[in-house]
């Protein structure tokens, strides 16, 4: 994608180098990221084998190896929270994909108007998803929200709760969640659809193919390295979500809803065992980056077809 | 380079800029800022500084917190030793962990020299907001706010003859305020899902919240009637067969209960507020609260007057009540450690208290609460010092919060989220919390 | 089949467009009811926000604004007997519910705050993330594949794993709670998209307008300044805006680092209660406000959003 050409060298003329303007340029990014991001992430990882505690600055820190490690993945709670992030992470990039790839096939029809709707319905993923989980606990609340009202018109289901109900809370988020970034995958979806030149639908009219083929042969093939892309942007987020779900049912009824992030920040922010939490941190990282960089060699081999 | 050196210069612009709305904004050096949760009782105390004001000539600030994040963000604010608050009104649980780690300064010195007497506070205040080490003569704050858990209810409702009525025919003993956890649940279980004027209403508002300490409040008002003790009262820290023992266990299947028949819908993240939310809009029938929104309530528009009684929390096996209030303590951080040592000397003054107690703030001070006419200054005077005289707190180690965040998932995973059985919740506790002081090198 | 069309066998039938159109309609109206009710709530009474059941038709109050911006107290009816009259229209609102305004509540500080820090970052993460994607488009950089991936990998980091060694950073380095720190930080998350949709734009301006410009005795830098920036206008612009709006929704970092002064708007709006009881017309109000310019912004962008939320991945 990328393509070099550096300036000729007979044309540095006056100034600096290109070499010189390069690290110039370059530099300062590279030093901010170094100091704020990989500095930090290397500090996580040497806490994460100390019993550090961020909120007893006198206590001897002492090295631990790797009981952090140990204990962590020898706990059952950090499974459930893992399973809860799991179902989370895997409904609601089921039903942006289901949703998002109808929408984009619909709108791709180009009816009159469709910029402007497109439009509106982008809203949604540009909010912040902190205000988004603090009303959206006011439109669940069993008697003054409105989803209850509006379920209720439907069928006779009563005063029931989404948040507190301890089947229905995971659905409670995955449904907010899907709400917010439906679009996103549509917007991707679309700039599928629209990569695909003319003539190769216009080859199988020729061939007197079913739309229903030309979907299954064309469409979708053509579409699923943006569709994998859209997954894989998501997939990382939601990962790491904390904000919405925080605000929404903060972990709760229970752990039903405590994703891992959720609960990484009460590991290391609340009860301060910064040790312990940093071997936690550093377990999501390495699993979003392994994770991710698998799916990317894959979606590699995917975009090569 | 006469580029580059334009392009430094924007660098350097930006770094002015960012110092510039970043700088500390120009410090007035007669300003306080105290520090607390946002609800009446610091309301109250904001009206009540403004003597201090007229008095010192030292402006005060205030930043208010909801309690959902109190401890999280003050906590956090303590941790990273922060300058935002001179004087902290901080939970009675932080105290072990604030006079360890050094973020209040010990006041003993200055109650010497300003002949501020512990004395001159109710025993159990000095106690829970005070000292450090528990019970010895080590001041990490003046108590500033007395509370405690009791209960609401709704005394127009409890009035009406057709009510009375209705109750008698099915429970055979008249409608009163109850007296232990049994007939609270009757009471509930009568009110939940009764029409009241058109209206659809329920029995009772209980702590549920998950986030930050709500349901352990709740749960410890059942638990603590029910004879609950943290530890071996003789081998400190040995919690098998205390915090587990079958009372624990019942107790803690009543509040489930409790929770399951009588609570509005959706009753399952509720804290203080939602309780108020849910009893002010004319909801339920019976509340669980903090003394301190008391005042609030007797004076409210809609429940207020005589709409709304009183009561204390009921016993069950013994009598007990869950602690609530706060110590006014000193940021060992702040730059103005003079001027907020000035301002407790002040509040600490015997006119102050009584004039506290009388804007709707809980005074500790024994010149306020040994009025022998106190009992009578307001609707739940009584109550109040019947619950004082009663009231357990949770752990204040210095772990506190630890402690706390294990036992809301552990009781909230049963409570609400129907996991497992209560004595499994209070072994699994156990576990959590044994670990916690090994941790802590306790044990 | 209905034998050979005139039409060109790629445009869709019309009805299929007009199905197309209304299921699109249904959605686009399904999604928008939880904003339209925030807004709506935003302009209820706090009796009406809770009334059962919601209430769709209401009489209009700016109450949910007025509690936004004031802090009140709730006084005894013989003490709002004695006041003398209301001298506003927000006075009177407020003095219905027996309470007296005490003073400004902290959101406007808060909208400044967001304002502050959310422009700040921008300002830096565009300035370095230009400069940088013109370094990583037009000159041979060692290692350049594997740089550009390490800074695209710095935004797969779960924000709370390195909240804690930045928190610790930040306290030694007395950055906790300031304006300042929160800059760095949000630029530091932003940069990396900076440079990543910077450099798409900057390799789209096509070489030879440099190369014209460095034969006729240019340098390098004035080429850049004078040659380029003007050309990747547009894209400076648009990578801006999404920098804006995600220093603008940032929460998590927010929560942690803040505390009275450097506050910004997301950590703030779930606190927002009135007296006793949680205000949901206040809630609605800041809410509104709080979504404003994201709105704005969202219809102004339309076109280059699609390339911002991908990393310059997908391009339309």
């Amino acid at each position: 994608m990328a393509v070099t050409r550096p300036g000729k060298p007979v044309q540095r003329a006056r100034g600096l180098s290109d070499r010189a303007v390069a690290w110039i340029f370059i530099s300062p990014t590279i030093v901010l990221l170094l100091a704020i991001n990989i500095f930090p992430l290397l500090w996580t990882i040497y806490l994460s084998f100390t019993n550090y505690r961020a909120n007893q600055p006198g206590r001897p820190v002492r090295w631990v190896g790797v009981e952090n490690y140990e204990r962590l993945l020898g706990s059952e709670d950090i499974w459930e929270y893992l399973q809860a992030t799991a179902h989370f992470v895997g409904w609601s990039i089921f039903f942006q994909v289901v949703l998002g790839l109808g929408l984009a096939l619909l709108i791709n029809r180009q009816f009159k108007g469709h910029t402007a709707l497109t439009t509106l319905i982008l809203l949604p993923m540009m909010l912040s998803p902190a205000v988004v989980g603090v009303f959206w606990t006011y439109i669940y609340q069993p008697q003054a929200g409105i989803f209850n009202y509006i379920i209720n018109f439907f069928i006779d289901a009563g005063s029931f709760t989404m948040i507190g109900d301890v089947n229905l809370a995971p659905w409670s988020i995955v449904l907010v969640d899907t709400w917010m970034w439906t679009p996103y995958v549509m917007l991707i979806c679309l700039a599928g659809l629209r990569s695909i030149p003319d003539y190769i639908y216009e080859a199988a009219e020729v061939d007197r193919a079913s739309k229903l083929r030309q979907f299954w042969s064309i469409t979708l093939p053509m579409v699923l390295p943006f569709l994998m892309l859209a997954v894989l942007f998501r997939a990382i987020e939601n990962f790491k979500m904390f904000d919405m779900v925080v605000e929404l049912t903060s972990g709760g009824p229970g752990s039903i809803t405590e994703l891992a992030s959720i609960n990484l920040k009460r590991e290391a922010f609340e009860k301060w065992r910064t040790g312990y939490s940093s071997a936690f941190a550093v377990i999501l990282f390495v699993t979003v980056f392994g994770a991710g960089n698998i799916y990317v060699k894959f979606l590699n081999k995917v975009k090569q077809r | 380079m006469y580029k580059l050196r334009k392009c430094v210069a924007a660098t350097a612009l930006v770094a002015a800029l960012g110092a510039f709305v970043s700088g500390p904004a120009v410090a007035q050096d007669k300003e306080l800022t105290l520090c607390w949760a946002a609800w009446d009782p610091a309301n109250a105390l904001a009206e009540l500084s403004k003597d201090f004001t007229a008095e010192s000539g030292i402006a005060m600030k205030f930043e208010f917190v909801p309690w959902t994040n109190f401890a999280d963000r003050f906590l956090n604010e303590l941790n990273s030793g922060g300058k935002l608050c001179d004087l902290l009104i901080g939970d009675s649980q932080w105290l072990g962990g604030s006079a360890t780690y050094g973020h209040y300064i010990k006041l003993n010195d200055f109650f010497d020299k300003n002949k501020i007497s512990m004395d001159d506070f109710l025993p159990a205040t000095v106690y829970a907001y005070s000292t450090w080490p528990k019970g010895t003569p080590n001041y990490w704050a003046l108590p500033a706010m007395a509370d405690a858990l009791g209960w609401v209810y709704r005394k127009d409702w409890f009035a009406r003859p057709e009510i009375q009525a209705a109750f008698k025919e099915k429970y055979g003993r008249a409608l009163a305020v109850p007296t232990n956890w049994d007939e609270l649940r009757e009471v509930a279980a009568f009110f939940q899902g009764r029409e009241i004027d058109g209206k659809k209403v329920y029995g009772a508002a209980i702590y549920t919240e998950r986030g930050s300490e709500g349901i352990t409040m709740g749960v410890t008002a059942a638990m603590y009637a029910w004879g609950f003790q943290y530890q071996n009262p003789d081998k400190p820290y040995d919690m098998e067969g205390y915090v587990n023992s079958a009372d624990a266990a019942s107790a803690l299947e009543f509040y489930k209960d409790l929770y399951k028949c009588c609570t509005p819908p959706g009753h399952s993240d509720a804290y203080m507020v939602a309780n108020l939310d849910a009893y002010k809009s004319g909801q339920v029938a019976m509340q669980m609260n903090w003394f301190a929104f008391f005042p609030g309530i007797a004076k409210d528009e809609d429940v207020g007057g005589d709409k709304s009684g009183f009561f204390v929390n009921p016993a069950q096996k013994v009598a007990g009540s869950t602690l609530g209030g706060q110590g006014i303590s000193v940021v060992a951080y702040s730059d103005k450690k003079d001027m907020a040592l000035e301002y407790i000397k002040w509040f600490a003054g015997p006119e102050v208290q009584k004039k506290w107690w009388a804007l709707g703030g809980y005074s500790a001070s024994k010149v306020v609460l040994e009025d022998p006419n106190f009992p009578n200054t307001a609707p739940f005077a009584a109550d109040f010092l019947k619950a004082m005289g009663g009231v357990k707190d949770f752990w204040q180690e210095p772990t506190y919060a630890e402690l706390l965040q294990a036992m809301q998932k552990r009781v909230h995973d049963y409570v609400v989220a129907d996991k497992g059985t209560a004595q499994e919740a209070l072994d699994k506790l156990i576990v959590d919390w044994t670990q916690v002081f090994k941790d802590d090198g306790k044990i | 089949m209905s034998g050979p069309s005139t039409r060109s066998v790629l445009e869709p039938s019309p009805w299929s467009q007009r199905l197309a159109a209304l299921l699109v309609i249904v959605y686009a109206l399904i999604t928008m009811i939880p904003l339209v009710w925030i807004v709506l709530t935003g302009l209820k009474t706090p009796p009406d926000a809770i009334a059962y059941p919601p209430k769709v038709f209401f009489e209009p109050s700016l109450e949910g604004y007025v509690n936004l911006f004031t802090a009140r107290s709730r006084q005894a009816p013989e003490y709002m007997a004695s006041l003398p009259p209301p001298t506003s229209w927000y006075d009177e609102l407020v003095r219905k519910r027996n309470m007296v305004i005490t003073g400004p509540s902290r959101f406007a500080e808060r909208y400044l705050n967001s304002v502050i820090i959310g422009f700040g970052s921008t300002f830096l993460a565009v300035f370095l993330g230009t400069i940088a994607a013109y370094g990583f488009s037009r000159f041979k950089v060692p290692l350049k594949d594997d740089l550009l991936f390490f800074i695209l990998s710095t935004r797969m980091m779960p924000p709370i794993a390195v909240a804690v060694p930045i928190f610790l950073m930040y306290r030694v380095l007395g950055l906790s709670d300031t304006h300042l720190g929160m800059i760095l930080l949000y630029t530091m998350v932003n940069v990396s998209l900076a440079v990543w949709l910077l450099k798409g734009f900057i390799d789209e301006i096509p070489m030879e307008y440099e190369e014209a410009a460095l034969v006729d005795g240019y340098s390098r830098m004035q080429a850049f300044w004078k040659v380029v920036l003007p050309q990747a206008k547009t894209g400076i612009a648009a990578t801006a805006i999404f920098c804006l709006i995600f220093a603008w929704n940032e929460y998590a970092f927010a929560l942690l680092l803040t505390s009275g002064e450097a506050q910004t708007a997301p950590p703030f709006i779930p606190i927002i209660i009135g007296e006793g009881g949680l205000d949901w017309p206040a809630v609605g109000a800041g809410t509104t406000l709080f979504l404003l310019p994201i709105v704005f912004f969202t219809v102004l962008l339309r076109k280059h959003l699609l390339r911002g939320i991908t990393f310059g991945a997908v391009r339309k």
